[in-house]
């Protein structure tokens, strides 16, 4: 009986740490720590991927300007610690490059009424509109257009789909 | 590939039809029989008969057990050749009876229908109903609409129509958005428009001549007026930021809607002869979903201006804004019916459940209809009888009726497809 018991315990603390373990790897990816200076390599084509004025990396898996979609927390639109270095690469590089143009989509996830979360997405893009903007983005290079709940990445009904879908996206209109 | 097959199937304008699903119905529904009508007419009787339709619509309606025709062993179409006994031993309280014949003016046909109590054998309603000659079931609906307000006390809302968005799967990520009109009992469905973009939020004029809706159809929101008969369309609104969560006035001469032009989104009126907008809220925090109440012309709407969104009211001069409910921390998405005394609402307790409610606005009690986890965009039957909602099932979007004492419910489902986004039409003279 006292070993059932003990089992059952246990059982129920594996599947307790179970679900913590999963719920951190759930989290969206924080973006990458910038990579220790090092000398620049000689040669000329090689890609720095932390230029943020470089056009290449907005391409470049390697660097954090390839990364353009900011993850929001439930019924929030402020914009978490981990997703500054990437606003802030682009702000980078927008400065750097005039004509480039940007579209900040805010989306939400499902729950609640699609009107509020259209008000709600934009929330989430105009954060992010603030931050590049603090970063000396003039607001000629920025539109925020908000589809709340209505274009998700992920369909399913759960916390999983939902924190993917609670997003702004840095959508390129020209480079 | 399955479904670019359908999809290439369909007509230009058809569109799937919604099948209406009785998923409860009153206790102790009211027996009643629709005999068969006469169809006394030189064109060819339509496949479902007028009486059929109507025994159809009473039994939708939950209140009503209508006797199924095989069991009906006579078949009166006049008020002498009823037998009263006869339907008395088969437990029927009343008796629809009539027929159809051309009209005198040999456009279209007349349906002439009485209404019948069993037990004192006294004749409640006679009329002679003139339709057009492609109307024949919407003028049993007009039969219906009529019976039911006789023995319930109510107008019916037969005679109406619904709107609502689908959504389909198109070949790789792409998706189709329907914006579709139908009869209230799923028939006649049309696509008004349809497009790759988002589609939401469809509003019916009070003559329900138009609708208004927002289109992402540029890539942004803008709010869209198109007359139904017609097929004309007008932009109304495409500001920059949201143009959303139209809705028009009563007498039907001005639109309700969201705009977060001057940074965030607020409500705005704006004159459709005209095209001259008025400012009514001003508040750094949402404030969207309008909607008119229909006795005091007073506007309600959504704001988080208290943290969470909650409903709130105002003059239609943006003047003496007050909060409308406090009951739960999500109330949002009003709408009514006949009255300013109730109010349709999506609600939720946390963060996790949305359902739909009805906030009595005189008792400030607030009475949940509903019980899925993602009930949302509710819209009162213009009788104030019923409340149609999107809900999910097995992962799909349906849309779902509920009586607003909660004891009547049914589904509307379509085979493909998401369908969400109702709102239904006032009542089509």
């Amino acid at each position: 009986m006292k070993t059932a018991l003990r089992f059952t315990a246990l059982v129920m603390l594996a599947a307790i740490l179970a679900a913590c373990a999963r719920e951190v790897v759930e989290e969206p990816a924080p973006p990458e720590p910038p990579p220790p200076s090092e000398p620049a390599p000689v040669e000329t084509d090689r890609v720095n991927p932390r230029d943020y004025t470089d056009a290449r990396n907005l391409d470049n898996p390697d660097s954090l300007l390839s990364q353009r979609v900011i993850y929001f927390e439930f019924d929030r639109s402020n914009v978490r610690s981990q997703f500054r270095p990437i606003v802030e690469a682009h702000a980078e590089y927008l400065r750097a490059n005039p004509s480039a143009r940007v579209i900040l989509e805010g989306h939400t996830d499902e729950r609640g009424s699609r009107e509020y979360n259209l008000g709600l997405g934009e929330r989430r893009g105009n954060a992010v509109d603030e931050l590049l903007r603090a970063g000396g983005v003039p607001s000629r290079q920025i539109e925020v257009v908000s589809y709340g709940e209505e274009r998700p990445v992920c369909r399913d009904s759960n916390e999983d789909c939902w924190q993917r879908n609670r997003r702004t996206e840095i959508v390129y209109t020209a480079r | 590939m399955a479904v670019l097959l359908v999809a290439l199937l369909l007509p230009a304008l058809a569109s799937a039809q919604l099948r209406i699903e009785i998923v409860d119905g009153v206790e102790g529904a009211m027996p009643i029989a629709v005999a068969p009508f006469a169809w006394d007419s030189d064109m060819p009787e339509p496949a479902t008969s007028v009486s059929e339709i109507i025994s159809a619509n009473l039994h939708r309606s939950g209140l009503f057990d209508p006797m199924d025709e095989a069991q009906m062993i006579d078949r009166p179409t006049r008020p002498p050749e009823v037998g009263f006994g006869t339907w008395r031993l088969l437990k029927v309280d009343h008796l629809v009876i009539g027929r159809v014949t051309d009209a005198p003016d040999g456009v279209g046909y007349e349906i002439e229908y009485h209404l019948l109590d069993v037990h004192t054998g006294r004749i409640l309603l006679s009329q002679a109903l003139p339709v057009g000659p492609g109307d024949l079931r919407f003028g049993a609906h007009r039969v219906t609409d009529a019976v039911y307000e006789r023995l319930i006390g109510v107008p019916g809302a037969f005679a109406t129509r619904i709107a609502y968005v689908v959504v389909t799967d198109q070949d790789g990520d792409d998706e189709l958005f329907e914006l579709v009109v139908a009869d209230a009992d799923g028939h006649n469905p049309q696509t008004i428009v349809r497009n790759t973009q988002p589609i939401l939020s469809p509003s019916w004029s009070p003559d329900g001549r138009k609708l208004a809706y927002v289109s992402f159809a540029t890539g942004r929101s803008n709010v869209i007026v198109q007359d139904l008969y017609t097929g004309q369309n007008r932009n109304v609104s495409s500001d920059r930021g949201i143009n959303g969560a139209p809705a028009f006035s009563p007498d039907g001469r001005k639109l309700a809607v969201s705009l977060s032009r001057g940074g965030s989104p607020d409500i705005w009126v704006i004159d459709l002869e005209n095209d001259r907008r008025e400012q009514l809220t001003q508040h750094w925090t949402i404030a969207t979903e309008p909607a008119w109440a229909p006795e005091s012309g007073r506007i309600f709407f959504t704001s988080d201006r208290a943290g969470r969104p909650q409903i709130y009211s105002m003059r239609s001069d943006g003047s003496d804004v007050q909060r409308e409910t406090r009951e739960g921390r999500y109330n949002a998405r009003p709408s009514f019916g006949l009255d300013d005394r109730h109010l349709a609402v999506v609600w939720s307790d946390g963060d996790n459940d949305f359902r739909i409610a009805i906030h009595d606005r005189e008792t400030d009690r607030l009475r949940v209809l509903s019980d899925g986890r993602l009930d949302e965009s509710p819209s009162f039957a213009p009788n104030g009888s019923m409340v149609l909602y999107a809900t999910r099932q097995n992962g799909r979007g349906v849309l779902a009726a509920v009586s607003a004492d909660g004891r009547v419910r049914q589904r509307l489902v379509l085979s493909e497809g998401d369908v969400r986004e109702p709102a239904w039409s006032p009542i089509i003279r």
